[in-house]
């Protein structure tokens, strides 16, 4: 049967590769289709786009472009107080805003010599946990959706939903939490809380089954997926990945163990990796990543105490000086490592805040190297098993 | 058989379909959570206006604007926050930081409109549905801003009620930085200041740790940091927006800190006066006061030469012959007043105008005259047995006190009066007291209760902790007097003091009465103006209001051209009005002149 569908691939009419690794494109020569892919095509993750190069429906040529959301935070909270500069960060991830807030008091306490109370650091855990399993049920949905799995998307997206009412009524916020504020957190957990939580893990378990038997276990998107866009492990190093995108090369590469913060050295958990890293491979070390934030949720929530200090003392916030020095505060979010480069000069304001988002590594080098000879129609397959996103590019 | 079960599996998906969907059927009707940030809500009567919740926003979503119905104030700007919703990003720090708790968030946050404009309003002016909302964003547990005050170090009561040892410490430099980081800098305090003196300003100098700024920022609006920093009656704490949910920033020790850090031999080169050029202009100044020493002060650095008649040996009026030494040290006085006769001034001590020298005189001689003469006449409750030699006024012995005079110190001693006079001479008597027999044997009864005794609050605690009894509530009756000799007072239950219009009009209950065992009695229940140095010649041209004072207009000028007047006299007795007095004077008698030579 796979032999009367197959095609025999006749490549001798490509283009050779310069010493560069790339094509010289003679657009005159009407052999080639130069074509924007986004900003605004739903294969996109987010507001950038790829200029590529096609020889038929094959990639010859990529550059990313990127620029479209800039809005310039880290230089605004050079011109704002750090407690002003705190419902501005969480906006530089818009999907995962949580570990912006967090890297961002991390810094600030450490260079302040602020001790954060034992229930506020349990409480920053579990919201770190939701946010990156909140992401993950985002990034999953995107991910079958981008191989023709409509229904994923709408499971996933529900359950994200889910998540986000326990957001709510923890946070008083469903996107933008503005939870971690420096110094602690904004609220104790409110009654009820656990029990709600409980459900809403119980369903995503459930589902998870399912979308397993119609995501994980489909011909279709084995095809698609199985062998597709592999990142090699020696590029780990070579390109800065981190993350999943990392662990899949097999490679156990975790913040949360490597480099270990808040309440992460008291729950038991094993980074999740894979032999090698296709883009199925990285879909599974992500759908069992998710699986473990399931569990260590409830670890927290077993663990933590009910009440207790919840936000340290802090000088005034209307003119928090914040001794000169500077830190690298790191997270591990669902994309790989976060981080915050905080200088401070002694002054009220930042005097450099640098964020380190994984994105930039994997949406613009990874991506235009691994981009190179991929069909069109898996462009948003393989963007999207990088899991990237944009706003975390543009700062 | 993996390869059949990966096409079959899919279709697992199926089953679904018997399920009722998952989504929520009615959006507009869910509900917020208990703590969502929607819309907001401010209780526009408990607001101040500060304009904390302004400062803090990072997006400038909130603007501060006068509304109908609300007038500034002490203690209000008359301002409430107008928030605009195309700017606003829900972070709700405006909440967390409000300092009287009324701005709130509600969990509203539908809210369908065709009119963009209708986005920005004043919550709490403009109704809203959401205005009953009782769920939403509250003023959280933790603090911003530290609430507590930083606790200022003093003597205890038994190092203390035998001597006259300044109590205070004062703050170290660890204690300032701490006080001052307290403060929101909303400005509540500068507005109610009689000086308008530029407090956040100030304190930011403290944080800043530049003292010396902070020191040019004192002189701009008062000459006597020293004094104020001790004693001042501070209605800026009165009204500190800290003070709504915590304790109100010690404004007045945060002064002091700045004074007592800046060496005296230092001022002329910090404050910039090493070289005031003279203009040749003559000003005399009658008592040296507070609004003397303020005019004298301002009139100096503008070119003026400045003479202050005094008619006690020593410079300071009430400040030095009212205040005891234990509030108020004499070095911290002459810290100040000595600045202000190296600019220039002469001080005439021991000279009475109206006997060594007539106001005429003066007016020939100088081109204006400032009086700042103040209250020194005690008055008296007029009640039987007030002529008994065994009865003083408070003001006598305080000043007897700092003279050196002989004080008459009986075992028995009842005060009458509730102000802080009456507890200056209540714990002066009590140290007296203790130095003579060993035991304090002194009661203070006014008329009002002691939720409304005009004296400050420290000072009452601190007079029972030298073990003085305070014992308010009562009306003085009569003066029990038996072979010649004063047994004690008699006392009715005083109900209420002032009527319904605010007057002074005390009820009393003639059925509870009381009796203060005493052999001496001390009136202090206010004190009256001597204008003899005013003689009737002048007095002729002198318009004064009904009740006797003497009608100025907004420089302190008289309705003599060349006579201005200011201090005690014209606002009661303060010592920072009287600093403000001053300062205008200063300026009115500037205009006048500079308006003279035309």
């Amino acid at each position: 049967m796979s032999k009367l569908f197959s095609i025999k691939e006749d490549r001798s009419l490509y283009p050779e590769k310069n010493v560069e690794g790339k094509i010289d494109v003679d657009l005159s020569s009407h052999k080639y289709l130069k074509m924007w892919h986004g900003p605004q095509h739903p294969g996109i993750t987010g507001n950038m786009s790829l200029e590529i190069t096609l020889l038929g429906d094959e990639v010859m040529d990529c550059e990313t472009h990127v620029g479209y959301l800039h809005r310039g935070f880290e230089k605004l909270m050079e011109r704002r107080k750090y407690i002003q500069c705190f419902p501005l960060v969480c906006r530089v991830a818009v999907p995962e805003p949580d570990f912006n807030e967090y890297c961002f008091a991390a810094a600030m306490e450490e260079l302040a010599g602020i001790e954060v109370p034992e229930t506020a650091q349990w409480l920053r855990t579990l919201v770190l946990e939701m946010g990156r399993l909140s992401s993950y049920l985002m990034w999953i949905g995107g991910q079958s959706g981008a191989f023709g799995q409509g229904i994923v998307g709408q499971w996933s997206n529900y359950m994200r939903d889910s998540i986000l009412d326990r957001f709510e009524e923890l946070t008083g916020g469903r996107i933008y939490h503005m939870y971690i504020i420096p110094g602690g957190v904004r609220g104790l957990l409110p009654d009820g809380f656990k029990d709600r939580m409980e459900e809403n893990l119980k369903f995503i378990e459930s589902m998870m089954k399912d979308i397993d038997r119609v995501m994980f276990n489909n011909a279709v998107f084995k095809k698609r997926s199985v062998g597709m866009g592999i990142i090699e492990k020696e590029w780990v190093t070579k390109f800065g990945i981190t993350g999943p995108n990392a662990r899949s090369t097999g490679i156990p590469m975790d913040v949360r163990k490597d480099y270990p913060y808040l309440m992460y050295p008291k729950l038991d958990f094993e980074p999740v990796t894979a032999q090698y890293s296709d883009i199925y491979n990285r879909a599974d070390v992500r759908r069992r990543d998710l699986l473990m934030s399931v569990d260590l949720i409830r670890q927290i929530m077993a663990k933590m105490p009910e009440k207790g200090e919840i936000r340290a003392e802090t000088p005034n916030v209307l003119h928090w000086k914040v001794p000169a020095g500077q830190t690298y505060k790191r997270a591990e979010c669902t994309r790989g490592e976060y981080g915050y480069f905080m200088v401070s000069d002694g002054s009220e304001y930042p005097r450099r805040i640098n964020v380190r988002g994984p994105s930039y590594t994997h949406a613009v080098a990874l991506l235009e190297k691994m981009i190179i000879n991929c069909n069109l129609s898996d462009i948003a397959g393989l963007m999207v098993s990088l899991h990237t996103y944009p706003p975390e590019i543009e700062r | 058989m993996g390869k059949i079960n990966d096409i079959l599996s899919p279709f697992t998906a199926w089953k679904h379909v018997v399920n009722e969907p998952l989504s929520v059927k009615e959006p507009l009707k869910r509900e917020g959570a208990d703590r969502y940030r929607g819309f907001h809500k401010n209780e526009i009567d408990k607001c101040i206006g500060c304009g904390t919740c302004e400062e803090i926003c990072q997006n400038a979503a909130i603007d501060m604007v006068p509304v109908e119905g609300k007038e500034t104030k002490d203690g209000d700007s008359g301002l409430r926050p107008k928030i605009d919703y195309g700017r606003c990003c829900w972070c709700a720090l405006c909440v967390d930081i409000c300092t009287t708790g009324s701005l709130s968030m509600s969990n509203e946050f539908k809210w369908i409109d065709e009119n963009p404009d209708n986005f920005r309003f004043v919550p709490g002016a403009e109704n809203k549905p959401w205005d009953d909302k009782e769920k939403g964003w509250k003023k959280p547990d933790y603090h911003l801003y530290n609430p507590e005050r930083v606790e200022m170090h003093e003597l205890k009561p038994e190092e203390r009620d035998k001597s006259f040892i300044e109590i205070i410490h004062g703050y170290s430099k660890e204690q300032a930085l701490l006080e001052a980081d307290r403060c929101v800098a909303c400005g509540i305090c500068t507005a109610t200041c009689p000086a308008h003196m530029g407090i956040p300003e100030y304190i930011k100098a403290i944080r800043n740790d530049d003292l010396e700024e902070g020191l040019r920022i004192l002189y701009d609006t008062n000459p006597l940091p020293e004094i104020c920093g001790r004693i001042c009656t501070h209605k800026c704490e009165t009204v500190c927006s800290v003070g709504h949910l915590g304790d109100p920033i010690s404004i007045r020790w945060l002064k002091r800190y700045i004074a007592d850090q800046n060496p005296s031999d230092k001022y002329k080169e910090i404050l910039g006066t090493e070289n005031i050029e003279k203009n040749g202009k003559k000003v005399a100044i009658i008592g040296s006061g507070p609004a003397g020493l303020s005019a004298a002060h301002y009139l100096s650095l503008m070119g003026y030469s400045c003479t202050i008649f005094e008619k006690l040996p020593q410079a300071g009026g009430m400040m030095r012959y009212g205040i005891p030494e234990y509030r108020l040290p004499y070095e911290s006085l002459d810290k100040d007043i000595n600045y202000i006769q190296s600019l220039g001034t002469e001080f005439r001590y021991n000279t009475t105008v109206g006997k060594d020298i007539t106001i005429e005189q003066l007016h020939e001689k100088f081109d204006a005259v400032f009086a700042g003469t103040g209250l020194h006449l005690g008055r008296s409750t007029r009640i039987p047995g007030t002529d008994h030699a065994d009865v003083y006024q408070a003001v006598d012995l305080l000043r007897d006190i700092v003279l050196g005079n002989e004080v008459p110190v009986k075992e028995k001693i009842v005060v009458i009066g509730g102000g802080n006079v009456a507890m200056d001479i209540t714990r002066s008597l009590a140290r007296l007291q203790n130095q003579k027999y060993g035991k304090v044997q002194i009661i203070t009864t006014s008329l009002e209760s002691e939720d409304i005794m005009p004296a400050d609050r420290e000072e009452i605690v601190e007079g029972r902790e030298e073990m003085a009894q305070i014992i308010p509530g009562w009306g003085p009756v009569s003066i029990k007097i038996e072979d010649g000799k004063i047994k004690g007072l008699n006392v009715v239950k005083c109900l209420s003091v002032f009527d319904e219009e605010r007057r002074f009009n005390p009820k009393f209950d003639d059925n509870q009465t009381n009796f203060f065992e005493a052999d001496m009695i001390v009136e202090s229940i206010g004190q009256g103006m001597d204008l003899s140095y005013i003689s009737d010649k002048t007095k002729e041209n002198l318009k004064l209001d009904p009740r006797g004072r003497i009608i100025v207009d907004e420089y302190f000028r008289s309705s003599i051209d060349w006579l201005f007047v200011g201090g005690d006299i014209i606002q009661g007795p303060d010592v920072i009005h009287g600093i403000a007095n001053g300062h205008k004077a200063a300026i009115g008698i500037d205009n006048f002149i500079n308006n003279q030579n035309k």
